[in-house]
This record gives structure tokens, sequence and C-alpha cells, in this order.
């Protein structure tokens, strides 16, 4: 086993140097060059020099003088060396801005990512078992759905009857509002408040946005749950549990669940990532200030140590988290354990 | 819909129910078992495939019958509709111990399974892959209580021991095995709960020839011990004449004859039965094989023949036999066949079985 993991971590490596350069070459060749675009307004300053020795001279600066290898061998020293640099974008330290806004986007992944397991799981179960019903229909139809429902048209949709439609009594002043916030992460008057409601204003602002994350991602999980579970009931070690005449409960729990557990601990295993990769359009459309939204702010103008720093983070996590579902995998199949 | 078609879909379930005899363990009563083909916008039921169709013999305590027949015959279905696990019956009666099989309830069937057991085709794919040797055979046995808590491990060791599986085997998983062991395991799984009635469905057909032997030799030996009462499926000619006392002879869901398994292979009545054995291969050179080969492949029992499902297929074939379908009699005391041919033979007076 160790031999094996030590092996994977290897590879590991190798794959992350690949996909590094990768990524690296691209956002080289990316047309938003942030070198580019404040060199054009320096040289439109009055008295200022050309374009041509401005660009020349940010781009020595920043490092963009040498090709494409050389400044991917450097970068690579430096992010080894814990050398990350400072955004362009944000102006500051690349860690002490992405320290600032994962956090937001982790435990908002977090929640969705425990809800989406409470609600998919037992729905892919009951579809699977109560196969051709009504029930199993109305939850595939309704998981097809959710798949196909555009995140920004379903946040509007929410919106619509949750903030404008729907109106409360505001507990303080006792004039009308929306019974969740259209957008934000606190309220106004956040700083007054104590630790307790601070929590709750908190919670509240992110009913929806989470709402909208687990809505949007339960139809995959639940899918995947059916399917997978449809096909161990079938399987002829489900009618020996039968023959034993054990009850249906355990039949489905303790025989076919915990066979439908393989494949499941892949898909989650490979969705840790994504715990940290945030969610771009929620976050744009709530206003929060989230890894999401500041990467994507940050790519768009061509911010290249803040996004290395990123997509470096999320290829590393992705590695590990394929590791962790392989070795989950032996946990939950004994038929891997020694391989 | 057209007339033919709601003709396709219509079952046709009389039959004379039977009585309970007590020297019979199992009695199985026009016996049907059709799966719905659906078809269409709304997957509207659009006829059956009929996989048994009508098998009606009684089944003494304490003997071996062989159900022998081409694959898909059905006799696997049989098999498991006898035992309750593939959902409901179509038509026809089964009386366990005098019980019908079908109007117990779900708490009366749980425990009732403890008295009839299946051993699967596949020693593999019936094991489940997560749990460990022990708790596969043991499960049942803790379920149903069948030993005290205190007796439990000694009590499954005694099972596996019987079975020829050590101990140490408990904490294995069933990857582990050869497929001899794992057909051990199956066959230990199924008695642990003591049962009094065994399916074996194609039991040794995943093995091979030495280890055939051996397991035979412990359903066997396992019979004697335990008075087991066996109804073996298989297509292998010989271990059904090795092991049984009576043999079923099935074709496309019915059963074409039945007796004695002295009667059956010395004495073969219906066509198919005689093409059947003269498929089996004699150890020796120069002896002349009267091989009666079947021409054509089995038809599809969805839309079977009409009159005699094996009409277009029989050597003996006459214009009656697509038209009407043959009787089910009793040819000589014991010894049923369905078959045209022998509509003159009165039927054996002295049901002496």
């Amino acid at each position: 086993m160790r031999k094996y993991i030590i092996k994977r971590l290897l590879l590991a490596v190798i794959i992350f140097f690949f996909v590094m350069l990768i990524i690296y070459t691209v956002l080289r060749c990316l047309p938003s060059s942030y070198v580019e675009t404040i060199a054009r307004e320096k040289s439109q300053q009055p008295g200022s020099k050309s374009y041509q020795e401005w660009l020349d001279q940010l781009n020595a600066m920043y490092g963009l003088d040498k090709g494409i290898i050389p400044g991917y061998i450097g970068w690579l020293g430096e992010f080894f060396t814990g050398h990350f640099g400072d955004s362009w974008k944000y102006t500051v330290p690349v860690i002490d801005k992405f320290n600032e806004v994962v956090w937001l986007s982790f435990e908002m992944g977090v929640i969705t990512m425990i809800l989406e397991l409470i609600i998919a799981i037992p729905l892919g179960i009951i579809a699977a078992t109560k196969q051709y019903s009504k029930t199993d229909y109305t939850i595939s139809i309704l998981a097809l759905a959710f798949i196909s429902l555009p995140t920004f048209f379903f946040i509007a949709l929410l919106k619509l009857v949750f903030c404008i439609k729907i109106q409360i009594p505001d507990p303080a002043t006792g004039s009308m509002m929306g019974l969740f916030p259209l957008t934000g992460l606190f309220s106004r008057t956040y700083n007054q408040m104590t630790p307790v409601q601070q929590f709750f204003d908190r919670a509240w602002h992110l009913v929806l946005p989470i709402t909208t994350l687990v809505i949007i991602s339960i139809g995959g999980l639940m899918r995947y749950t059916r399917t997978n579970m449809l096909e161990v009931l079938n399987a002829d070690y489900i009618r020996t549990a039968r023959a034993k005449g054990l009850s249906e409960k355990k039949v489905i729990y303790h025989h076919a669940f915990r066979n439908t557990l393989i494949p499941l601990v892949t898909i989650v295993g490979g969705s840790l990532p994504g715990l940290f990769s945030g969610a771009l359009f929620t976050e744009t459309m709530f206003s929060l200030p989230g890894i999401g939204y500041i990467s994507y702010n940050a790519m768009i103008s061509g911010d290249i140590p803040f996004s290395m720093f990123y997509l470096a983070f999320l290829a590393i996590l992705t590695l590990l988290g394929n590791l962790i579902a392989d070795i989950l995998y032996a946990v939950v199949d004994p038929r891997v354990r020694l391989a | 819909m057209s007339k033919e078609k709601a003709q396709n879909l219509r079952i046709d379930n009389t039959f004379d129910p039977v009585t309970y005899d007590p020297q019979y363990i199992l009695m199985v009563n026009n016996l049907k078992k059709y799966f719905p083909i659906k078809g269409g916008m709304i997957s509207r039921t659009v006829g059956y495939v009929k996989a048994v169709d009508g098998v009606t013999f009684n089944l003494k305590r304490g003997t071996t019958m062989g159900l022998v027949g081409e694959s898909g015959c059905g006799k696997t279905t049989c098999g498991r509709t006898i035992l309750r696990l593939s959902g409901d019956k179509t038509g026809g009666q089964v009386l366990f111990n005098g019980k019908e099989v079908y109007d117990l309830s779900d708490r009366e069937m749980r425990s009732m399974r403890t008295k009839m057991q299946i051993i699967f085709q596949d020693p593999f794919s019936s094991l489940s892959p997560r749990l460990p040797v022990g708790e596969i055979i043991g499960e049942a046995v803790r379920e149903h209580n069948v030993v005290s808590r205190a007796e439990f491990d000694d009590y499954i060791d005694g099972v596996m021991d019987n079975c020829g599986l050590q101990p140490f085997h408990k904490d294995r998983y069933p990857h582990e095995f050869s497929g001899g062991q794992r057909q051990r395991i199956c066959i230990a799984r199924a008695l642990a709960v003591n049962p009094e009635f065994v399916v074996c469905d194609e039991p040794v057909s995943a093995l091979d020839v030495s280890i055939q032997a051996q397991i035979i030799n412990l359903l066997e030996d396992l019979q004697e011990k335990y008075k087991l009462t066996y109804l073996f499926i298989s297509h292998d000619l010989s271990v059904v004449e090795h092991i049984s006392d009576t043999v079923g002879v099935m074709y496309l869901g019915n059963l074409v004859e039945y007796g004695t398994t002295k009667d059956i292979f010395g004495e073969p009545l219906h066509p198919y039965t005689k093409a059947l054995f003269s498929a089996i291969p004699v150890p020796d050179p120069d002896a002349k094989m009267k091989r009666i080969v079947l021409e054509g492949s089995i038809p599809s029992p969805a839309n079977p023949p009409s009159g005699c499902k094996f009409h277009t297929r029989c050597a003996n074939c006459m214009k009656i036999c697509s038209e009407v379908t043959p009787e089910w009699k009793e040819i000589r005391p014991g010894h049923f066949c369905a078959c045209h041919l022998y509509d003159d033979v009165k039927p054996a007076e002295t049901a002496a079985e």
C-alpha cells in the first residue's frame, strides 16, 4: 500500500509539472495581457514615453521578456520555494488575497456538499428501488430539470420569488422587506449586531446562494446513485440476499447500498477540489466575494501570478482528490485492498 | 388493438386445484410465469415471454428430481418461481408442505425461506463481493435465529466443515477463492439455515469436471445426512442420471415428460426426450450412435408454436400436432408424457406413485 501511494505521488508530481506548463503557456498567450493594458494607459498620458517603450520596460519589470519555457521554469522555482508573488490586479500578495476570499467559497461548498449528499443519495436509492413507478419518474424528471437549469436564470427566478414577491416585515424597523436579501453577505447594520445576530445575519444571506448550488448539483449525483443502485439491485447476489429471507430493508441498505458506495466514493472524492474552486455564477450574481468571482476577475485582466497560484492549487487538489478516492476505494472495496 | 393481439395478452389461468398429499414436500400444479414485453410509446404490455407455461409435478420428500432441457427452456425460471424469487407467479399453484407459497405474507415468506433454499448457477456473481465468507454464510442464520448466539460460531464452523471449508476462510472475501470453493460457499450458505428443500440451479455447470464430481458427491452426502430434497436443474444429462430419482424434461416452458430416472433414461417416450438423450456421448468407439439431430433452434417463448410446441422440430410430427395441444397424462404408472403419439394409450389407472 505504501509503495502504491508513493508511486501515485511521484506520478502526481509529473502530471502537475505538465498541467502547469500548459496553463502557463495558455495564460501567456491570452489576448488580454495585463502589461499591454497598463502600457496603453501610461503611453496615453501627456508627455509620456511611447507605447513600445512602456511595453518593453513593463515586460522587463514583470519578467515577461523571457520566453515561455524559461518563464515557466522561473515560476516553478518560485512556487516550490513558497514565493507566490504579488497579484498584479489586486496589488497585494497572492496568498493574502487568496486567503481572504477562499474561505467563504469553501464554507458554501462544504454546506452544499453535505446537503447534496443528504438529499441526492436517498432520492437516488428511492428512485432505483421503485424503478418505473410514479415516484421514480417524478424524481428523474426533477433531476433532469435541475441539471438543465441555467444557473443565472434560476437565480433570477429565486430572487423574483423570495426577494421581491414574498415580503415580510423587518423585525427592526417594521417596514416590509424581501424574505431573503437580494445580494451581499452582510446587512448594513452588521457591525452593530451581537455575535449571535451576526451569525444569523450571515446565514440569512447565504440561504439563497446555497439553495442555488444545491439544486443545480443534486441532479447529477441523484442520477448517478440511481444508475449504480439499479445495476447493483439486478446483481445475482441481491437475489441471494432475498433467498436468505432477509427483510427488504436489509437487502437494500446492507447489501445493495454497500456495493453502490464504491462508485459514489469516486465521484465524491473527485468533487473535493470543487469545494475550493468557488462558484462563479452564483458568487457573481449574489455579489459574494468568493474565490470563483475573484479568480475570474484576475484571469480576465491577465493577472498571471494570481491565476497561476489559483490554478496550481486546484491542480494539486484534483490530483490529491483522485489519490484519496483511490485510497477510499480500497477501504470500501475489499477486492482492491491488496493490489 | 386487433383481436389477435388481445388474445396474445389474455392469460389463461384455469386449472384443477390439487389437494395436499403429505408424502410430497412440493406440489407444483400448472405453474405459469410470464414476463411482459413492453413496447410502444407508453411502455404498454404487447405480449409475454412464456418462460414457464403450465408445469405440473409432485416431489417426494428426501428424493432428488432432475430438471433437464435445452438452454432457454425455462428450467431456471421454473426453479426460481417455485421459490418465489422472481416476482409474482402468473398462474397455477406451488404447495410447499401443503402451504401455497404465494399466499404467504412477507414475514411468513421470510421465515419460510429457511426451509427452502437455492444454490445459484454462478457461484461468483451470486456472492456479495463486499461481505466476508463468514458473514455470507452466517447472516441468514443470525437473522432467523437458527441457533442461539452462544453456539453461533461453532455452528458456522460446523457447516463450513461439512462443505469442505476451513474455519480460517471465514474472514476472506469471495474473490479470494477458487471456483470450486466458491460453489462450496454457496452450498454452505444455502444449508446453513437448515432447509428441507434445495433448488440446485446448475450447481456444477460453471466448474471443471474434477470439481463437478466433488460437488456432486458433497451434495449427495449432505442429502443423506440431512434428509434433503433436491430439485436439480441441469443440462448435463449424465449428472442428472447419476443424482436424480425422478427426472422432468422441459421444452419451451412446458414439462414434456416426467418419470423415474430409470424409466426416462431407459424408455423415453417423448420424441424430444429421445432426441435429447441420443446426444449423450457413449464412451465406446464401436457403439453405433443413432443421433437424432434436431433441426433449427428453439422457437421464441414469446410466440410459441400452436398445438404441441415441439411440432416444428419433431421427427414424428403429425397433422394433429400443430392444431391441438397434447394432454399431460400418465402413460405408465408414474411416467407422464404430453405427446399425441400416445393418444390411444389409456391413461394408467393406478396412480400408484
